[in-house]
């Protein structure tokens, strides 16, 4: 807490958060869905619209150099904020999801093959899981789940028992599990995999806002990463894959900027980035996800990471105040995330319950239908946390939660 | 006074007879000897409700469900059920119509009067993100019986 600004400044950074909802101050508790987006941000995105405007990696004229400079400016801080080795290892995306896309459809079409088989693990989100099945389908490769603990942990033994079963091409894992908060051991799953000759993506998107991420210091292949979860714009992100594996990786989707040469006769390819990059890129998104990450380390990771560990061990003794109110997902090595059931009443009426109360939470299966299944719970209500975030929102959190009990018995 | 008022939405939607169907669901439980079966399923929430209507002649005798999801999925079949047994195929169907133009379209012509006991459900017209729980059941009812003798 000591280097992050006074709780009060961050909070003003962020305008959204300075309205009521239903006569209540707002109190915004679904970070992990998407963050709000401080000044920084939406200036920086303002600001290339309002001066800079133009096309990137095409023009001439001084507004697309620009354009293309602050492009590429944002891409060198998203490899620096990674510590990639170089800002050749890191594609603009839509998002986490078309970072995963991008992999199974480029790598696991040009490496999959009958019989190979890709483990996720049991607490995978959707975005985790449906594109390995989408390419398992064409490639006649399967999809295995590797299993988790009931407290929400990934079985390592287990995993390393299926890798030694053989022709195991990759590991996915979320590097943090949005359901539970889970922080999983990442550098541990990629040494294993690494043993048995596969490789490893992590989905990043619940990671970036909370926990450092060195690439290289992970061992990871591939991460995907989201600008909307870490105080950036929505519809942007970025894949980091390993230079080697990138150059050697066909195209994703055809278009310009991702060609050298285009005749009818044949066409030539890109080298990474462009490669991936076919079409028109977001460029304001981009921008602003650079101003995201740079907002971030001049406010302090560690700093950020200490305020929420904070008032994550706050919001766990407050909500065990709750009769009839159970967390499912107790790894100890965690985030600000806290998924739960409530004895009074299911997740869809506690969330409208206490949206009249001005508090904003996730609902539901969490894009996690296998991990709600295996965890015995249809649904949950999830609480998740952010650098803005005070001891406010959680009281008021937990006020309406007494609020939901009050009504449903 | 805002919290008042934020209290008095919530108990629109949360009716006495909503949270106590919610709680105690009438005609719950399995039907072997059902005619005409159908699910409703909500992707978004996970909310469930497995139908099973015994229909003799052209009069449903006999109307249950199974399943699980919030207070509001959960009444809602609860009622239905209620609604259509004894009825005949072509009233529940008729019920289904009205049901559907005073909570999906929010029309005011079939007023709340016809609905009877139904009304209480019509609190989610103020809640749009919640209007698939109350019409789960419905359109369960409405597949069941298009849909083939069991």
């Amino acid at each position: 807490m000591s280097k992050l600004r006074s709780q009060i400044d961050v909070r003003l950074e962020f305008p959204a958060l300075a309205q009521e909802v239903s006569g209540r101050p707002l109190a915004y508790l679904d970070s992990a869905a998407s963050t709000q987006k401080p000044n920084a941000v939406l200036a920086a995105m303002e600001r290339f619209y309002r001066e800079d405007n133009a096309n990137v990696h095409r023009g001439v004229h001084t507004l697309s150099q620009r354009a293309t400079d602050a492009f590429e400016a944002a891409r060198r801080t998203v490899a620096r904020f990674v510590n990639a080795q170089s800002e050749r290892e890191v594609v603009f995306t839509k998002g986490c999801t078309e970072a995963i896309n991008l992999v199974a459809a480029s790598w696991g079409g040009a490496n999959l093959g009958p019989g190979d088989r890709v483990l996720v693990s049991h607490m995978e989100h959707h975005a985790d899981i449906v594109p390995w099945q989408l390419i398992a389908q064409r490639t006649g490769a399967t999809v295995e789940p590797f299993p988790i603990t009931d407290s929400g942990e990934v079985d390592l033994a287990s995993l390393e028992a299926m890798l030694a079963a053989g022709r195991v091409k990759l590991v996915g894992v979320k590097h943090v599990c949005n359901a539970l908060g889970t922080v999983n051991p990442v550098a541990e799953i990629a040494r294993l995999a690494h043993a048995h000759g596969a490789l490893v993506l992590a989905d990043g998107a619940q990671a970036l806002a909370h926990v450092p991420v060195d690439v290289q210091a992970l061992g990871v292949d591939f991460y995907a990463m989201s600008a909307h979860k870490v105080y950036g714009p929505m519809g942007v992100g970025a894949l980091y894959g390993r230079a080697e594996l990138l150059e050697a990786m066909p195209p994703y989707q055809g278009g310009g900027d991702m060609i050298r040469t285009v005749s009818f006769e044949g066409t030539t390819f890109n080298d990474p980035p462009n490669r991936f990059e076919p079409g028109t890129p977001n460029v304001a998104g981009a921008i602003g996800f650079g101003a995201a990450l740079d907002w971030v380390r001049a406010v302090g990771l560690g700093a950020i990471a200490a305020h929420e560990s904070a008032l994550t061990a706050y919001s766990s003794s407050r909500l065990a105040e709750v009769p009839g109110l159970r967390v499912v997902g107790t790894a100890p090595e965690r985030i600000g995330v806290f998924s739960f059931v409530m004895d009074a009443a299911h997740p869809h009426d506690v969330g409208t319950v206490l949206d009249r109360h001005g508090v904003a939470v996730r609902t539901g299966h969490h894009c996690c239908m296998p991990l709600m299944r295996r965890l015995g719970v249809p649904a949950t209500t999830r609480i998740s946390l952010a650098a803005y975030s005070n001891e406010a929102d959680v009281d008021a959190a937990v006020e309406a939660l007494h609020g939901v009990r009050a009504l449903f018995t | 006074m805002r919290k008042e008022s934020s209290r008095m939405d919530l108990q629109d939607l949360y009716q006495q007879t909503l949270l106590d169907h919610g709680k105690r669901p009438r005609n719950f439980g399995p039907l072997p000897e059902a005619t005409h079966r159908a699910e409703g399923y909500n992707p978004m929430c996970g909310d469930e409700v497995r139908l099973a209507l015994l229909v003799e002649g052209d009069v449903v005798r006999e109307a249950r469900f199974e399943g699980c999801g919030c207070a509001i999925s959960q009444a809602s079949a609860s009622m239905m059920t209620q609604a259509v047994k004894g009825q005949t195929v072509v009233h529940a169907r008729e019920l289904f119509d009205r049901f559907h133009a005073v909570v999906v379209r929010g029309e005011d012509e079939a007023s709340d009067d016809d609905l009877g006991p139904l009304d209480c459900l019509t609190g989610v017209r103020q809640y749009p993100n919640r209007i698939k729980c109350a019409t789960l059941a419905w359109h369960a009812l409405k597949d069941a019986l298009e849909g083939e003798r069991a």
